[in-house]
């Protein structure tokens, strides 16, 4: 592997051993992300005799963790620019407010 | 003069197509795929908001864990995640400048996405030859659309992957930052097909 950056993107770090420390990241993460699908399917089946609303508590929960870790560290979600998290903060209110729309219609007192 | 050098000659270049633009401190691409990202979240989220108020309006939900081949898609789940993973190291050799070890990584990626469409091809024949088509009912109707535009999806990022590690891995030997960031630019969409299947799969699968 050359030891000679090529990139200079002001976004990252491209020093070698910069990168080779990402990359060392990058494995951890991929290791983390296999075992949570483990823990994943080894819960539905711990699961399967509760109630239906703890099994989606728990799987929702786990794939709240990994997407943050995909998100966080392989989309480099931690270390960017304010305008991403501007467009991302918009973008989170109205996936929230699609969520929610059927959720109260369900729930709601007044059906 | 002849028609190349006059093309040349009236080329306009395309601003902050590699370098960051001063005021947002992102190169154009990357801010572009973002906003693609961010109309992405709002189409999947409409089929996912479709899933919460057809499921909770349902007296008898299926549940896809009864019928669905779980050790399949969790082995699709694993094939996801590593094809993440070698779109971020090949991102890392090529900032590293070594193409050849780039071109590996996003071959292996491709590797992993038709592999992804085989299992998935598996599964659906299976469905079809046991009678379950999208008419069946809501949840295979669900079923179908969610996994099969995530399929489209994966067969997109198939496309970029296989040009770039193709013909369009010319531009490396011309302008290496701007085919390093290319690779960035579809490593970020490639990571979402990834998190839309992180949560594809417990709902449709386990739920």
């Amino acid at each position: 592997m050359s030891d000679h950056a090529v990139v200079d993107d002001l976004n990252h770090h491209n020093s070698p051993e910069e990168i080779k420390r990402e990359v060392r990241v990058y494995l951890i993460v991929f290791f983390a992300l296999a075992a949570l699908t483990a823990v994943t399917v080894g819960s539905f089946y711990m699961l399967k005799s509760y109630p239906v609303s703890v099994a989606i508590g728990v799987a929702l929960a786990i794939a709240l963790v990994k997407g943050s870790l995909v998100a966080g560290y392989f989309m480099h979600l931690l270390s960017e620019k304010k305008l991403i998290y501007a467009v991302l903060i918009l973008t989170v209110f109205f996936f929230f407010v699609l969520i929610w729309g059927p959720w109260q219609h369900h729930y709601s007192p007044f059906n | 003069m002849d028609a190349h050098a006059h093309a040349a000659e009236h080329e306009i270049e395309i601003p902050y197509a590699t370098y960051p633009r001063p005021d947002t401190g992102l190169y154009n691409g990357k801010l572009g795929i973002w906003l693609f990202l961010a109309s992405e979240v709002m189409l999947f989220g409409a089929l996912f908001s479709s899933y919460i108020l057809l499921r909770t309006g349902s007296i008898n939900w299926p549940r896809g864990y009864t019928f669905l081949n779980i050790p399949l898609a969790t082995a699709n789940t694993f094939i996801l995640i590593a094809s993440s993973v070698t779109v971020v190291l090949a991102w890392a050799n090529l900032r590293l400048g070594n193409l050849k070890l780039g071109r590996i990584f996003i071959t292996i990626t491709i590797a992993c996405a038709l592999l992804f469409l085989v299992n998935k091809g598996i599964e659906y024949r299976h469905e079809f030859v046991e009678g379950r088509s999208p008419s069946t009912n809501n949840f295979m109707a669900l079923y179908f659309t969610l996994t099969g535009l995530h399929g489209l999806h994966v067969i997109g990022g198939i496309v970029v992957f296989a040009y770039f590690a193709g013909p369009g891995a010319k531009m490396w030997h011309t302008d290496r930052n701007r085919y390093t960031n290319r690779i960035e630019i579809a490593g970020l969409y490639w990571h979402f097909v990834d998190l839309v299947w992180i949560f594809l799969f417990p709902t449709l699968y386990l739920l």
